[in-house]
């Protein structure tokens, strides 16, 4: 799932203090589950800025709505109305959905009350980790299933660096170094000895360095 | 084997002679003097130069500009390349644009993360990892093509090196790891600062074991200490690097102002030991910030003097 993370409140104050009518409007799916931007997680930041403007003594009236996905077409028509009132709509959404809701409102600004952080998994309560950036052409196969383009700091694709120290990467003595889960994940599958063919040089065309990406399934168009 | 390329390390290398490099790290600022004070004082006890490549993420002037100016004083630069900023399209580039000053020794890396350096909020580029630097620097000179497949006019004629961690993690991978470089077509190492004389000189054993000394020619890397702050501290800060207890111990049970001279003797002695360990080609004296001791080490390390080609 995507990973985003609340912006701090004085932030996102910044953004929302010049407007009359604001719509914190929730995206119910990824960002529910890392409680960010849920609609639960909109409704608490509706509260919180009634407060502030209320400390801060500036006028304006602040709702809150959210739907299942704001990155798909069909969940949007019960919430119109609520869309139109608005001069802000301020999106709990990944940036993703911060767009989208941005291509139906022609002349409201929409802004994002999240940093869209990664596609990650949930570890634990309440931590998250990344372990996949879209790079368009997948080697986990070869990597034992663990990826050195998200979770290696040099996204060494012939790893590691010789900065690998008791299975921490260089940069940081809390984050696994990707080379030494894929080693030992190699030799859990008998095939160490695959660590030894070298990985070749990456088509990156599929990825962010190729330009904005597209899918078309021709057989789901309609 | 003969030669592959005009470099004089690949000769002396090749003619079975212990060779000595060292490395100059650029400054922060465009004055050349420094570089060439630092090659000036080194020049007549080592057989290379390294050039380091903006060393820990420091921004500093660029590693072949120095090279150059090396080049220009009729020394022998190594010229040192990280994977960290640029693309394959910049690296190829600089390849050419090192070539055309006749610059005939190249070291691939993948180079320190940005954290550690001046520019932390900076991207990093990883296009191609330090393996395939290797690789694409014997394509082109053996090939004579770039990546993209096109010939290239006068390709480059560089003797290939990279670096090796006897003692980084994972450990059951330390061997393989060179052989896979080996596999890459790098011709020659250098490693990592050896403090833990043990434990290289096994990690020695297990690449004679697999033949691997003789594909390729391993330069023991060695960094004297200054001081006993200065083993704890890459004891205990620098990822990826052994520094057995007694060294430190021997350093801070010396007093204070001969802890330096201490930190040489040490040097010294490693290389005497090292040099009987088969398979070790040469010697690759790091001695950062503090050039003005290498010729002192080489000498008393009887590595001088240097052979004449
Ligand atoms: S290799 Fe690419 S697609 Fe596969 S997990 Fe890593 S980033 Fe995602
Ligand atoms: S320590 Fe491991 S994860 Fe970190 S940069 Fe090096 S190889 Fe990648």
């Amino acid at each position: 799932m995507i990973v985003g993370e609340q912006k701090p409140l004085e932030e996102i104050w910044e953004m929302v203090k010049p407007y009359k009518k604001v719509l914190v409007f929730g995206c119910n799916t990824c960002v529910a589950v890392c409680h960010s931007g849920g609609n639960k997680e909109a409704e608490i930041l509706a509260s919180l800025l009634r407060i502030k403007a209320k400390q801060e003594q500036v006028e304006m009236e602040i709702k809150n709505s959210g739907i299942e996905r704001q990155c798909e077409h069909e969940f949007y028509e019960p919430v119109t109305e609520e869309l139109n009132w608005a001069d802000l709509v301020l999106s709990t959404a990944c940036g993703v959905g911060v767009q989208f809701t941005a291509e139906k409102l022609a002349t409201t600004p929409v802004f994002p009350a999240l940093n869209t952080t990664f596609m990650g998994a949930v570890d634990a309560p309440g931590v998250f980790t990344e372990r996949c950036q879209g790079c368009g052409q997948c080697i986990l196969a070869i990597t034992g299933g663990i990826c050195p383009v998200s979770r290696c700091a040099k996204r060494l694709l012939n790893g590691p660096c010789g900065g690998s120290s008791n299975g921490k990467c260089e940069i940081n003595k809390d984050v696994d170094c990707a080379w030494q889960l894929i080693v030992d994940r190699l030799a859990a599958l008998g095939r160490l000895d695959d660590y030894e063919k070298l990985t070749p040089i990456k088509d990156w065309s599929n990825e962010r360095s190729g330009g904005p990406r597209k899918m078309v399934r021709e057989d789901l168009q309609q | 084997m003969s030669e592959k390329t005009p470099s004089k390390l690949e000769k002396i290398l090749r003619q079975g002679h212990l060779a000595v490099t060292s490395e100059c790290g650029p400054p922060r600022g465009s004055d050349p003097e420094v570089i060439r004070e630092k090659a000036e004082m080194i020049k007549d006890y080592v057989d290379a130069i390294n050039i380091t490549d903006n060393q820990t993420a420091m921004t500093r002037m660029c590693s072949l500009a120095s090279c150059i100016h090396l080049k220009l004083m009729g020394l022998e630069p190594v010229l040192q390349m990280v994977t960290r900023d640029r693309n394959r399209i910049a690296m190829q580039s600089d390849i050419l644009g090192a070539a055309s000053f006749d610059i005939y020794n190249i070291l691939c890396l993948s180079g320190d993360h940005q954290s550690f350096g001046d520019c932390p909020t900076g991207q990093n580029v990883h296009d191609i990892d330090s393996m395939q630097l290797i690789q694409t620097v014997r394509l082109m000179r053996d090939e004579g093509k770039f990546l993209g497949g096109d010939e290239i006019a006068r390709p480059p004629r560089m003797f290939v090196g990279a670096a090796a961690n006897p003692f980084a993690d994972p450990f059951e991978i330390r061997v393989p790891r060179l052989a896979k470089k080996v596999a890459a077509g790098v011709e020659f190492i250098q490693t990592q600062c050896i403090y833990n004389l043990d434990r290289f000189e096994e990690w020695m054993k297990r690449i004679r074991d697999r033949g691997l000394h003789e594909k390729v020619f391993i330069l023991a890397g060695l960094t004297p200490m200054k001081s006993a702050g200065m083993a704890r501290y890459m004891k205990n800060r620098v990822p990826g690097m052994d520094v057995p207890d007694e060294i430190v111990k021997r350093l801070s049970d010396t007093p204070k102002e001969k802890q330096a001279e201490e930190g040489i003797k040490i040097c010294i002695e490693s290389i005497q030991r090292l040099k009987e360990v088969e398979g070790v080609s040469g010697f690759h004296i790091m001695a950062i910030e503090w050039e003005e001791k290498v010729p002192e080490i080489v000498r008393q390390a009887g590595l001088y003097p240097r052979p004449s080609l």
